[in-house]
């Protein structure tokens, strides 16, 4: 019972993070209407930010709080230029041009961090959190912390798309960019903030990471990329609560894969497995709207 | 000078020629109405002075703004704005979602509430489904929808394409009261139609559009008691 908690814990945590960098695929696909396959290596330009600034400040919990707004500062304006100079002169080109931009942005800046930082992984020391016990329970802070500060998040995300006007604006280019262009909205401003917010999440995902694994490489971005993005299109892409769904449902299954020794080999498989089975069941997604037909 | 002035327009498809040199114009306080049948380059037209779709040639002005190089977006901000054809509410938003992004290039929150008060007294239907997601109203409704979100931004000047389009004549009859309502009020419209009697009666001009040209212009009642166009486009 006590092990089933705490998978369950642990692997909402997972799903967590997945779920905030599905989001980021998501919003980004849903709006810009591109796949944003350098997304993964979002996680890792943050994850060095931490790394340097966490090491320079020194001090545990000031230093990991202050190296993570740092590294989500950073992350915004990389996807900030990004999209300007890599997506946004490609407007109005063929989806596969705009693939194959993306997946060159992700290996340029896997490159770039290969030149800088080298190819061995480098480690943080974010063991200072500890464990807490409750009666039998035990569970590492970090994971709690990860939780929680991934619901906030999520629920300020939430929040922000419905209830504010850009909220409501990127729906609206979501929904029907022509639309949305003749009530006034820039098209441009709307796809910049959505990589902003894409790329602020993928600096705390992350954070959350370094956290977890200590480590530091520069093609670390690739795995939870791949796995985020799957999470996305398991609950529909382009759907936020979607990806959030998503992201939980991937890391429950990974990490009770985990707890079973049976399974723990095959985890990768299993996760990519269920994708298949949703996408021959429901193509749209658990949450997807299927496209409505212009009559 | 008129309001908006249009000077040998040509409009690409790939290679296609889709609008082949097109002059018009329309007058401050003008209904003009477009008529021509599918395929003729009526919408292409309204794309085109929006910002929407690329123009290959030709002018645009309206009030002295040259719109050919003005962002889509920007133009709702000179006081011209278009009820696109089919409508195109967004489906997944409320009523009143719908209304305010229609406000969207307005800034004060006072005249944003006086604006909404205004189009839910034009339409009280849409003041009682006003938390309602739009998708799930009738096609009269939304159409309804669609007009009053142009009207959020406060234009000068309206454009509207096809609003009759799949509507009953009740609705049909609501639409056209309401343009003839606003337009007293001071706003100018360009109106694009298939149903060219009932666009024809309530315009002071008109034009014909043929394949991307125009082939006739007159008043809207020359037109209406015209042969040719009678034997054309009102079927009798």
């Amino acid at each position: 019972m006590i092990k089933v908690l705490t998978t369950l814990i642990n692997g909402l945590s997972l799903g967590g993070v997945y779920a905030l960098i599905a989001l980021g695929y998501t919003m980004v696909y849903g709006i810009a209407k591109m796949l944003n396959f350098a997304h993964g290596d979002i996680i890792m330009v943050g994850s060095y930010t931490i790394l340097i600034f966490f090491n320079m400040i020194g001090i545990p919990l000031v230093g990991l709080i202050a190296s993570t707004l740092i590294s989500v500062l950073v992350c915004v304006v990389f996807g900030i230029v990004i999209e300007r100079t890599a997506y946004r002169p490609l407007r109005g080109a063929s989806p596969l041009a705009v693939l194959i931009t993306a997946i060159g942005v992700s290996y340029l800046l896997q490159s770039i961090a290969q030149i800088v930082f080298g190819t061995a992984p480098r480690t943080v020391i974010l063991n200072f959190m500890g464990t807490i016990t409750i009666g039998a329970l035990k569970i590492n802070v970090a994971t709690i912390v990860t939780l929680a500060v991934a619901i906030a998040v999520m629920a300020a995300l939430t929040l922000f798309v419905n209830k504010t006007r850009t909220g409501r604006a990127m729906l609206a280019v979501s929904e029907d960019r022509g639309a949305a262009q003749l009530a006034g909205v820039s098209v441009n401003t709307i796809i910049a903030v959505t990589f902003a917010i894409g790329s602020a999440l993928a600096a705390i995902a992350g954070a959350f990471t370094v956290m977890k694994t200590y480590t530091v490489e520069p093609t670390m971005g690739a795995m939870p990329g791949i796995k985020a993005f799957t999470a996305a299109v398991i609950g529909g892409i382009g759907s936020i609560p979607g990806a959030m769904a998503g992201g939980i449902l991937l890391g429950v299954i990974e990490t009770a894969c985990d707890a079973v020794p049976v399974l723990s080999p095959y985890k990768i498989a299993i996760e990519f497995a269920l994708l298949i089975i949703v996408l021959l069941i429901k193509p749209t997604g658990i949450l997807g709207k299927k496209k409505r037909e212009k009559v | 000078m008129a309001l908006l002035e249009i000077e040998n327009l040509e409009v690409y498809y790939g290679l296609i020629r889709a609008v082949k040199g097109v002059s018009f114009h329309v007058e401050k306080g003008e209904i003009v109405a477009l008529i021509g049948a599918n395929g003729a380059g009526k919408t292409t037209i309204l794309h085109a002075i929006n910002g929407l779709i690329p123009v290959h040639g030709g002018k645009i002005e309206y009030s002295g703004y040259n719109l050919i190089k003005t962002p889509a977006h920007k133009i709702v901000r000179l006081g011209l704005t278009q009820v696109p054809e089919g409508r195109r509410v967004f489906q997944e938003l409320t009523v009143k979602d719908n209304l305010v992004l229609g406000a969207y290039s307005r800034k004060d929150k006072k005249e944003i509430k006086a604006s909404l008060d205004y189009v839910y007294e034009l339409f009280p239907r849409l003041l009682e489904r006003s938390s309602q997601i739009a998708g799930t109203l009738s096609g009269g409704e939304q159409q309804m929808l669609a007009v009053a979100r142009a009207l959020m931004s406060q234009p000068d000047m309206l454009l509207l394409d096809e609003p009759s389009m799949g509507l009953s004549p009740l609705y049909v009859n609501v639409i056209f009261d309401t343009i003839l309502k606003i337009n007293k009020q001071g706003t100018t419209i360009l109106l694009v139609e298939q149903n060219a009697k009932k666009a024809l009666s309530i315009a002071q001009r008109a034009y014909v559009l043929e394949t991307g040209n125009i082939v006739r212009e007159g008043t809207g009642k020359e037109l209406l008691n015209d042969e040719s166009i009678k034997k054309a486009y009102l079927g009798e």
